[in-house]
């Protein structure tokens, strides 16, 4: 029955389909195969703690990942509970109907494509020229130029805002998939919708909660275009002290050295050595967040 | 019913047919409530829990806030462009060539002084806008040197020329990975390919610029004998390893939602497994395959880091994608960090900003509106 065309292509679209997967997981394993082999002879325990010296060409990036550390805590510490709270809100309050709630979830959806270099202009454009030239205006009168330049707070803010559909996708669907009895029988008890919410549904969806997190912060430690302009320093021999300091950050820190530093080839270890310490850093993050992730769904599917 | 004493209680006429439209909305939502739970709605206003919702309401709303936010202060920064009030450059591009190696030539101090006086205040320069929108299209990028000039032309085609190969590379190879994925593949090929692209989704851009930047230029340079190392070709290529994971993920989704009956019908009259996913899975999706390819052109198109790195930078128009390209998020990345704030450069890098975001804006637009809703309409209507 089968013509000699059909069984070419029998064979020839599942075999091209086949193909392309191929080249996806043979590009991911030729990514990491490079960035290991290039960086493992460089790192080394002094790699992690030291500083860079004789002009970035030696030393280690312990800065770097000291500066990186910092922008994903205070971030966290901003952007979690915002993201849980909307994702409360979407999950538990809203009507899917409700012309609000589909506001919220545009908004959402628009905040996840703007492009990070946006982020990072907004952040230039209002925290920076906005808010901190005011905050510097009001706390010294305008003398001193202390929150008015780039710092991390302002980073950490526009990182901050760039991760909040994260937080919010990942902790509503762990929210949904509370089961439906449990708040029942809380209502059914007497206890209000915000006791319910709080004593009930939030306890029930702290893995999610916590994976929407890992998940900001391994996207937050990555990105480097929002924080270009608002508050990443090229090289600082110490640490940040105050949230109006600048950093360093380890994504930046691959940027810079690879493409300004004054002797690229002599630091080529050191640039693959941090590209793999980012790499590490943002996989452990989400190899954590998808065994959290795959216990939400195993729960809910219970 | 045992009622928390910190709670206020008040009288039945406070709840009103607000409440009532509360509780309707809440039973059909949750599908079903208990009894109990319809009373105590209809009987008691209560403070707490009222503030409680509106405020949670409030924080959810300040997502919209910020998206108005980031549109107002992106544009507030370019708006000066417009105004008309600030020239961009003085005159077209000819004679300010002149005016940079040497006002001689012109023969009036007051040209000079001119000169010396715009770059101080620009703000004094009037009534020129339409020489400011027409050197916006001009096709020099130059805004470092005495006589900046701001044509957005090489920028552009930049752009588009470094999209263009990225999704012409990402597409093809996202949309069959995801047929292979809903169509063909046996249970293990899955389990392999499903975490592989989540951990090319998580490669941090700058890794993947890294990566372009040092491993595949000198692979493409050696294979193919590129002129310049780094180019649109090379850019593009490392930018589809960014755009992959959008477009494959989307396409999964939108191919494993179309209805099994379709699926059936089609193997129940005969068709084999290629035809099927090839004639009617693929073409049931066709949506779904659309907004895949709409945010992955806006991922494509906003990317910094990864062209920062890997095209060269080079602001050219030419039609040639094996040459160095400087793109819009380039560039904005690559000089903000320099400009003067308030000055001209810093105000037209907010005008790529700004065009940047409406575009990204747009295409989200299209697929939340026009597509998604489609792709329901479609798959229920069946």
């Amino acid at each position: 029955m089968k013509t000699l065309r059909q069984k070419l292509f029998g064979l020839s679209v599942p075999a091209l389909s086949a193909l392309c997967a191929f080249v996806i997981v043979l590009m991911v394993l030729l990514i990491i195969g490079d960035i290991v082999l290039g960086g493992w002879g460089t790192l080394s325990w002094e790699f992690l703690s030291g500083v860079p010296k004789e002009g970035m060409t030696a030393g280690g990036i312990y800065p770097a990942i000291f500066g990186t550390f910092l922008l994903v805590v205070i971030m966290s510490i901003v952007g979690v509970p915002i993201g849980t709270i909307t994702a409360i809100y979407l999950s538990e309050y809203a009507s899917q109907r409700s012309i609000l709630a589909r506001v919220v979830r545009f908004a959402v959806n628009t905040l996840a494509g703007v492009p990070a270099i946006v982020f990072g202009l907004f952040g230039l454009g209002f925290f920076i020229q906005f808010v901190g030239i005011r905050m510097d205006q009001v706390l010294t009168g305008g003398v001193q130029l202390k929150w008015g330049q780039p710092n991390i707070l302002w980073a950490s803010l526009t990182m901050a805002l760039l991760t909040l559909p994260v937080v919010i996708v990942s902790v509503e669907e762990a929210i949904r998939a509370v089961p439906r009895e449990l708040r029942e029988a809380s209502l059914a008890l007497g206890a209000t919708k915000w006791e319910t919410i709080r004593k009930v549904v939030l306890p029930n969806s702290i893995t999610g909660i916590l994976t929407g997190a890992i998940l900001a912060v391994s996207r937050g430690a990555g990105e480097v275009a929002p924080i270009l302009f608002t508050g990443a320093a090229y090289f600082l021999p110490k640490l940040p002290g105050s949230l109006s300091d600048q950093f360093m950050e380890l994504g930046y820190h691959i940027y810079i050295m690879s493409t300004q530093s004054p002797d690229v080839e002599a630091t080529r270890g050191i640039q693959y050595a941090t590209t793999l310490v980012l790499l590490v850093l943002t996989f452990t993050l989400n190899f954590a967040a998808v065994f959290l992730r795959y216990r939400i769904r195993m729960k809910s599917i219970r | 019913m045992d009622e928390p004493t910190t709670l206020t209680e008040t009288p039945v006429a406070l709840a009103g047919p607000g409440m009532e439209n509360q509780t309707s909305r809440v039973s059909k939502r949750s599908g079903s409530t208990s009894p109990s739970g319809e009373l105590w709605w209809r009987k008691r206003f209560r403070l707490a829990e009222f503030l409680v919702e509106k405020l949670v309401t409030a924080i959810a709303f300040l997502s919209f806030a910020f998206i108005v936010l980031i549109f107002a202060f992106v544009f507030r920064e370019a708006a000066p462009v417009f105004s008309s009030s600030r020239e961009i450059t003085p005159v077209t591009s000819k004679p300010a060539e002149q005016e940079t190696y040497g006002e001689e030539q012109l023969g009036d101090a007051q040209r000079g002084a001119l000169t010396r006086e715009r770059e101080k205040t620009p703000v004094e320069q009037t009534g020129e806008g339409s020489a400011t929108v027409r050197n916006l299209v001009d096709k020099t990028w130059q805004p470092v040197s005495s006589q900046p000039k701001y044509g957005l032309l090489p920028l552009v085609i930049g752009s588009l020329k470094v999209t263009i190969v990225a999704v012409l590379i990402a597409a093809p190879i996202a949309i069959f990975s995801a047929l292979f994925t809903s169509a063909f593949a046996p249970k293990w090929a899955k389990e392999v390919l499903k975490p592989t692209i989540e951990i090319l989704a998580g490669f941090p851009s700058v890794v993947i610029g890294f990566f372009a930047l040092i491993a595949m230029a000198s692979f493409f340079q050696n294979a193919f004998g590129f002129e310049y190392r780094l180019n649109a070709f090379v850019g593009g290529a490392a930018l589809s390893l960014a755009v992959i994971p959008i477009i494959y993920t989307i396409t999964e989704d939108s191919l494993t939602r179309v209805p099994r009956v379709m699926t059936e019908a089609s193997l129940a009259l005969g068709a084999t497994r290629w035809q099927t996913a090839l004639f009617v899975i693929l073409p049931a999706a066709t949506p779904g395959i659309f907004a895949a390819m709409l945010l992955g052109i806006g991922r494509a198109f906003g990317e910094t880091m990864i062209v920062l790195m890997a095209t060269g930078n080079a602001a050219i128009v030419s039609g040639n994608f094996f040459e160095p390209v400087r793109t819009m998020s380039a560039s904005i990345g690559a000089e903000m960090a320099e400009v003067v704030f308030g000055d001209t450069h810093y105000t037209v890098l907010f005008l790529i900003g700004s065009i940047l975001f409406l575009f990204s804006f747009t295409l989200n637009a299209i697929v939340e509106i026009f597509v998604r809703q489609r792709l329901m309409r479609r798959f229920q209507g069946q």
